[in-house]
């Protein structure tokens, strides 16, 4: 089963979906023809230079893109190794998410969908997703669990104000697994006109795949940027990881670069022992949930565990089934970083280099004390902190 | 040898008679009180009973349905709690039972283990709603050598290339979803139905049972005769989503004699 493979000649999927032993389409049978739509639909794009030239325009004027390799020089000389960041922290509406619904969108329109579902989380995807909506004149409705409405009430208005309806969801744990399984019902039951906008590089083929392909201009925006400023390839790519699109997106471009290490932070909570944790590779076992087969926080009789993390973006107890891949293959580390941990990283980037951080990204900063000296790294800036402020102020008793 | 589904569908061939498939969650409201629900279904006239395995994400049911998981899973259900109770279901019955659920807990289980186990219990029929044959091969393999019937779906969209692919890979028989939607949703007209039906039902080499959205004993009439049996699951359920299991069984009792009795009557 675990075939070592040549990462020097990397094609994944395979036709089927499959990242090895992960990924594939555990859906209901409803949903199987609309995957192949979808499939069809990306392929037809892929070569079509129209939709190619479309991505970049939007990606260079609207978006904001190429995004900034910044040299971090008093974060760097505070560990004695070189860091630089990839600002997506600077990309339209605060994070990388819309690099991916850009790209989706533009399919959905190619498709002559009319109807855009997302879930979402944290509300950047669901912000993401509305942006686009807005752009292009199409109805937008995500589904958000009750209990992330409430703490990401800001990502809630933004939403609104840009026309798309958010639809609080209540059943199970009411955060971000329940919203994208409603998601999923809405999508079995209005097949026809809607286009289901994920929000990572998770779900049944093809989105893995076509997630991963939107959000990889990050990584080669980075793999060129830091070329030209060292001359040389990183010695390692640091990124959080909660369904894993702005990891994906940076360690794509660096998978043949074999002598580059990927790194992904995954948010510990209270800790690993504690229990209340979304660290899915770390802790997790492989199992099936949201159409893909990966890594999965479950009990021993598969039923599966509700996370806890300072942010609500890595609250998730699943995991792209390519991250899987790698971490099976050895050619991903995954770490685990504490919601207290991350706290520190946000305080201390936010003191050092004068950026606020999302609290996702943060896990990604937290992690770099554990870093050698003397190395070369490339940490993804996934998001900025605005959002953040609420919960922020609350750890730090402050009343806004 | 042919397993008590595959019996099932023979005897009523023979007797000219549609099926009526009653689905109930296995350990709502626990699972001590399950086979007393399959023993009274039995009574009412079902002839197959679906038992489903409580998860946390049942992400193709609708509210009934996902509230009823919620109650098993409160009450401590888990799979190998479902075959222990299949298990005394057939200290008293040998009524054909199907477990219908999620492939994740059985891939915890481990699947050759679990068809072992399924088979050793009385289990008949397996229906996992989100393993397309794409991905089940392994467990179609392990099914087959255990004599369980690993029952596949059909939808409204699925096209010509699916319907082959089904008919080739399932057992036991065919389930129709009447409807593009979740479990509980609200069924089409018949004449709409009948249309879909058609491209499943000619040439099939299974029975087909049609499932999802059908409520009444007029709505499970009209489809018997267009199909080979009937599904009724959400309405079942819905009646224990009050009052003591007692009383809730009781109102299922009165429910599935009724659509025992429309469904035969076909």
């Amino acid at each position: 089963m675990k075939t070592k493979i040549d990462f020097k000649k990397y094609k994944y999927p395979d036709r089927h979906g499959h990242f090895g032993a992960f990924g594939g389409k555990y859906v209901a049978e409803t949903l199987m023809p609309a995957l192949s739509e979808l499939e069809i639909a990306y392929k037809k794009i892929q070569r079509d230079p129209q939709f190619k030239k479309d991505f970049a325009y939007y990606a260079k004027n609207y978006v904001g893109r190429p995004t900034p390799l910044y040299f971090a020089e008093r974060l760097s000389a505070k560990f004695g190794s070189k860091i630089y960041l990839k600002r997506e922290d600077l990309c339209h509406t605060g994070a990388h998410k819309v690099n991916n619904t850009l790209g989706q969108i533009l399919l959905a329109r190619r498709m002559g969908k009319k109807r855009i579902i997302a879930e979402t989380g944290a509300g950047q995807h669901g912000v993401a997703t509305a942006t686009m909506c807005a752009l292009f004149g199409l109805d937008c409705e995500v589904y958000m669990g009750k209990e992330d409405i409430e703490r990401q009430s800001l990502n809630v208005f933004r939403m609104k104000l840009l026309g798309a309806k958010v639809i609080p969801v209540t059943s199970g744990s009411a955060t971000l697994k329940d919203a994208l399984n409603e998601a999923l019902r809405d999508w079995i039951t209005n097949i026809g006109n809607t286009y289901y906008c994920i929000g990572t590089v998770a779900g049944p083929h093809p989105y893995p795949l076509l997630v991963r392909d939107f959000q990889k201009i990050i990584g080669e925006e980075a793999r060129r940027q830091i070329l030209k400023a060292e001359g040389r390839l990183p010695d390692e790519v640091v990124a959080c990881v909660g369904g894993g699109s702005n990891a994906m997106g940076l360690f794509y471009p660096f998978i043949r670069d074999t002598s580059v290490e990927l790194v992904g932070v995954e948010a510990a909570g209270n800790g690993v022992k504690s229990g209340k944790h979304a660290a899915t590779l770390v802790a997790g076992k492989v199992g099936v949930l949201h159409g893909q087969k990966s890594y999965l926080l479950q009990d021993s009789a598969g039923q599966v565990m509700e996370t806890h993390s300072i942010s609500a973006g890595l609250d998730y107890p699943g995991v792209g089934p390519e991250h899987a891949f790698l971490y099976e293959q050895g050619r991903a580390r995954y770490v685990p970083v504490t919601d207290d941990e991350a706290m520190e990283g946000f305080d201390l980037l936010t003191r050092h280099e004068g950026i606020l951080p999302a609290l996702e990204s943060s896990h990604a900063i937290a992690y770099l004390k554990r870093v050698k000296k003397g190395r070369l790294v490339v940490v993804n800036l996934s998001g900025r902190g605005d959002k953040d402020m609420g919960t922020i102020a609350k750890v730090k008793k402050v009343s806004l | 040898m042919k397993n008590r589904i595959e019996q099932c569908f023979d005897e009523l061939k023979k007797a000219r008679r549609k099926a009526m498939v009653a689905f109930v969650t296995a350990g709502d409201p626990n699972l001590k009180f399950t086979p007393q629900v399959a023993w009274t279904l039995e009574e009412a006239g079902v002839d197959i009973l679906e038992l489903g395995m409580p998860f946390s994400d049942p992400m193709a049911d609708g509210p009934v349905i996902q509230k009823s998981n919620e109650r098993a899973l409160k009450s401590g259900a888990s799979l190998k709690g479902v075959l222990k109770a299949v298990e005394a279901i057939r200290k008293k019955s040998q009524l054909p039972i199907l477990l219908m659920g999620y492939f994740n807990p059985l891939l915890q289980y481990g699947i050759s283990s679990f068809f072992e186990d399924a088979k050793g219990s009385g289990v008949d029929g397996m229906l996992l709603v989100d393993l397309p044959p794409e991905e089940g091969e392994e467990t179609r393999r392990a099914a087959e050598q255990n004599g369980v019937s690993l029952i596949y779906l059909l939808a409204p969209t699925s096209d010509r290339k699916r319907i082959d692919l089904v008919r080739k890979k399932g057992s036991g028989f065919t389930y129709y979803v009447s409807l593009t939607g979740i479990t509980g949703g609200a069924i089409k007209s018949q004449p709409k139905l009948k249309d879909q039906l058609n491209l499943v039902m000619k040439g099939r080499r299974l029975p087909v049972c049609v499932g999802f959205g059908i409520k009444t004993p007029e709505q499970a009439r009209e489809v018997a005769k267009l199909a080979d049996g009937v599904v009724v699951g959400s309405a079942i359920v819905d009646c224990f989503a009050s009052g003591s299991p007692a009383q809730g069984l009781a109102k299922a009792k009165k429910l599935v004699s009724s659509l025992s009795k429309a469904v035969h009557s076909v």
